[in-house]
């Protein structure tokens, strides 16, 4: 018996090696899964946050605007709306050829015009509509440079591409550099690209209406969503009978969370545009949409919230006399609340992500303005970022980077509200 | 909710665990109890509650047979047995706690204060005011201390008053003696009380509406002796304005708490009598077996 304890210690011994070199390979092959997923998770981030970044900084140039009245046909006395037709951009082109008076070629001209954007007339009137004194005289005006002034003067274009590649010409460089000599060229934080809409100019581009259009389309969603999946939820958990009916219901539950999203889409335009005549493009028709493919997800994460309630609180509810209706209400569905909310916020945040749907019903129309309400044409920032990506402007190159990068804040922002309410719930 | 837990006996909700009855009942006890009769008289004049040739079923399985009990206004009864004996699906039916658990079925007649509790027209929301219930494990509503209390008297429209409800919550905590311990942090959460300061607490939230009734399942059997101590004084206590019913694994317990005791095997009640009796001359062999140990 001695001897047999002995063999067996060194048996026991001789494969100990063996065992931990496999555990150690075990160890190894999951630290090298994490590491190369946080690899690319990387590499992801790095290349948009890179791309992206220039977006953020927008260029303008000191122009000596003369507000000539006859030019513009319009003088201080003019009505608001008068002004308003005036075209300021036959102010600024003799500007502009006042500070460089030596070009003579019409080819020159048109290039010396581009270095400002086309956007820069409309900025000139709302400033003229604010003081119309303006009006006659002369004065330096900031003007918002044109997207290829901004790139070169980002440093993304340089001499040492060929002339005939870049859309920046030697010329266009030399008087930009000129004018930065002459301190009449500021970088400044780009408000612009969250205060406008889309537009055909890349400078002129921003994300407002993308994202009032989000905005909405999720507070459509969200208002439909939570509350049927919810209820939807509480009632398949606590009062429904269990039978083949409500096992169907279920199987369909979990199967409607696995369609995939477009389906949702080409329903919304079959039922919600063709048939029901809701307005195409707007955020209330996208809202359904993203609605029905939400409830799944909700009404699933609910249940499970729901069932996870310890039955000794049902117990305890009932015990002193309370109805199911009160049990559910004053007890289960508040102990099950963060994890409802969770789900529903990971729900919303798959929603805001969203774009395959809201193609099929119209909400990627080129849309400038902003939306005022659930009914008005919009865009949602996934669209807008497929839209950009699309352009092959180097400006919108940075703006889809940008918008993606203003995409992910938003996406990180919603899990995190859904990890603070948990752990605020759990605490209690 | 009229009565409509029990029509929806085919319910989803699987809200407390089946008990163990439901489960299986081998227990390692081979005595034959077919044919049996309940030793003892399991009827007193008083009767505040009387069940009378009750049956539970899980499904199929029957877990309580044919068991005629008694319980007496204001006395303490305590109910032992082995595990799986059916005592736990009996206390739950003298509420109609059983009728959470989809697949039971009660047959019989259980009556308070003459009513048949099982009938039609019995609404289970008053019947669970009359009969309250402290469960084995200490379960407080994760709320505040005063909230835990104040719950029952809220949704039954008790106090009529702030003033009312303070001095309602303040009577049921100090006739659960946890009034000293908590009245300053009665904002607190209930949970964050120790297991047997959560038990008073559950026994305070039951008082609070004023039952008559109030049946209690293994109460001590989460608690430590001392908590365990503080809980029997209580009953003792308690048994002045209430009637006891009272599960226990505990056969100490039983003989100090209670002053009848029944003893049930395998779904059936074996015998009842005086505890002093119960405990120092069983009539029944199997009473005998237990109580000496031999089993259970």
């Amino acid at each position: 018996m001695t001897r047999d304890r002995f063999k067996n210690t060194e048996l026991i011994k001789a494969s100990l090696d063996k065992r931990y070199a496999r555990e150690r390979r075990f160890q190894m092959y999951g630290k090298l899964a994490v590491l190369a997923g946080f690899v690319f998770l990387f590499v992801l981030l790095f290349d948009i946050v890179s791309k992206g970044t220039p977006a953020f900084t927008q260029h303008h140039i000191a122009v000596a605007v003369k507000f000539d009245v006859d030019t513009l046909g319009v003088d201080s006395t003019s009505s608001a709306e008068e002004i308003s037709k005036a075209d300021f951009s036959s102010v600024i082109k003799p500007s502009l050829r006042a500070m460089f008076p030596d070009l003579k070629s019409r080819g020159d001209k048109r290039q010396l015009y581009r270095l400002v954007s086309i956007g820069a007339e409309y900025d000139l009137r709302d400033l003229v509509l604010e003081d119309p004194t303006l009006l006659g005289q002369t004065a330096d005006i900031w003007l918002l440079a044109h997207s290829q002034s901004a790139s070169y003067l980002k440093g993304q274009l340089t001499r040492a591409i060929p002339e005939a590649e870049r859309k920046v010409k030697d010329m266009q460089m030399e008087w930009l550099d000129q004018l930065r000599d002459e301190g009449r060229i500021k970088a400044s934080f780009n408000t612009t690209f969250f205060t406008y809409g889309d537009s055909r100019e890349p400078e002129l581009a921003g994300i407002r209406a993308a994202l009032q259009g989000s905005f909405f389309t999720l507070l459509v969603t969200f208002l439909l969503a939570f509350p049927i999946g919810v209820f939807a939820a509480v009632y398949l958990e606590e009062f429904a009978p269990r039978n083949r009916l409500t096992d169907l219901i279920e199987i369909n539950i979990n199967n409607l969370a696995a369609v995939p999203s477009i389906v949702f889409g080409l329903l919304g335009l079959a039922v919600f545009i063709n048939f029901f005549e809701l307005p195409r493009s707007a955020p209330l028709v996208g809202g359904i949409v993203l609605s029905l493919m939400t409830l799944p997800t909700i009404i699933i994460t609910s249940r499970a919230a729901i069932q996870a309630v310890p039955p000794s609180i049902r117990e305890a509810a009932l015990g002193v006399g309370a109805s199911k209706l009160q049990t559910v209400f004053h007890h289960v569905l508040p102990v099950a609340m963060p994890g409802i909310l969770t789900g529903s916020i990971i729900g919303m945040a798959q929603a805001l992500g969203e774009s395959a749907p809201l193609l099929m019903i119209g909400m990627v129309a080129f849309i400038m303005d902003v939306p005022g309400g659930v009914t008005d044409p919009s865009t949602v920032l996934p669209v807008q970022i497929y839209l950009w990506a699309d352009s092959p402007e180097r400006g919108f190159t940075e703006k889809t980077s940008a918008a993606i990068m203003v995409l992910m804040g938003f996406l990180i922002l919603m899990n995190a509200l859904a990890i603070y309410l948990r752990k605020r719930f759990e605490l209690k | 909710m009229q009565g409509s837990e029990k029509t929806n006996a085919s319910q989803s909700v699987t809200y407390g665990a089946v008990p163990d009855e439901a489960v299986g009942l081998d227990i390692q006890a081979h005595a034959d109890v077919s044919g049996y009769e309940t030793t003892g008289n399991p009827f007193v004049s008083n009767a505040k509650m009387s069940a009378r040739n009750v049956n539970v079923f899980y499904g199929e399985k029957r877990a309580i047979m044919d068991v005629s009990l008694d319980i007496g206004e204001n006395e303490v009864i305590a109910m032992i047995g082995p595990s799986g004996c059916g005592k736990s699906t009996f206390l739950r039916s003298l509420n109609r706690m059983n009728d959470i658990i989809p697949i039971c079925k009660v047959k019989g007649e259980i009556c308070l204060d003459g009513d048949d509790i099982y009938a039609a027209h019995q609404d289970t929301v008053l019947l669970r005011a009359r009969v309250g219930m402290v469960f084995q494990k200490p379960n407080p509503f994760p709320k505040s201390i005063y909230e835990n209390v104040a719950y029952g008297p809220k949704i039954h429209g008790l106090a009529h008053s702030k003033a009312e409800l303070d001095e309602i919550v303040e009577q049921s905590l100090r006739r659960a003696s946890l009034w000293d311990e908590v009245k300053d942090v009665l904002d607190e959460s209930g949970t964050g009380l120790s297991g047997g300061q959560q038990q008073r607490l559950c026994i305070a939230r039951a008082i609070a509406v004023s039952p008559e009734v109030i049946l209690m399942d293994e109460p001590c059997s989460a608690l430590d002796p001392i908590a365990t101590a503080r809980i029997e004084e209580l009953i003792d206590e308690l048994k002045q304005q209430f009637t006891i019913v009272i599960v226990t694994h505990s056969m100490q317990q039983a003989a100090r708490v209670s002053q009848r005791t029944a003893y049930f095997h395998l779904g059936k009640l074996i015998e009842v009598g005086d505890t002093k009796q119960v405990f120092t001359m069983p009539a029944h062999e199997l009473t005998e077996n237990y109580i000496t140990g031999r089993f259970g």
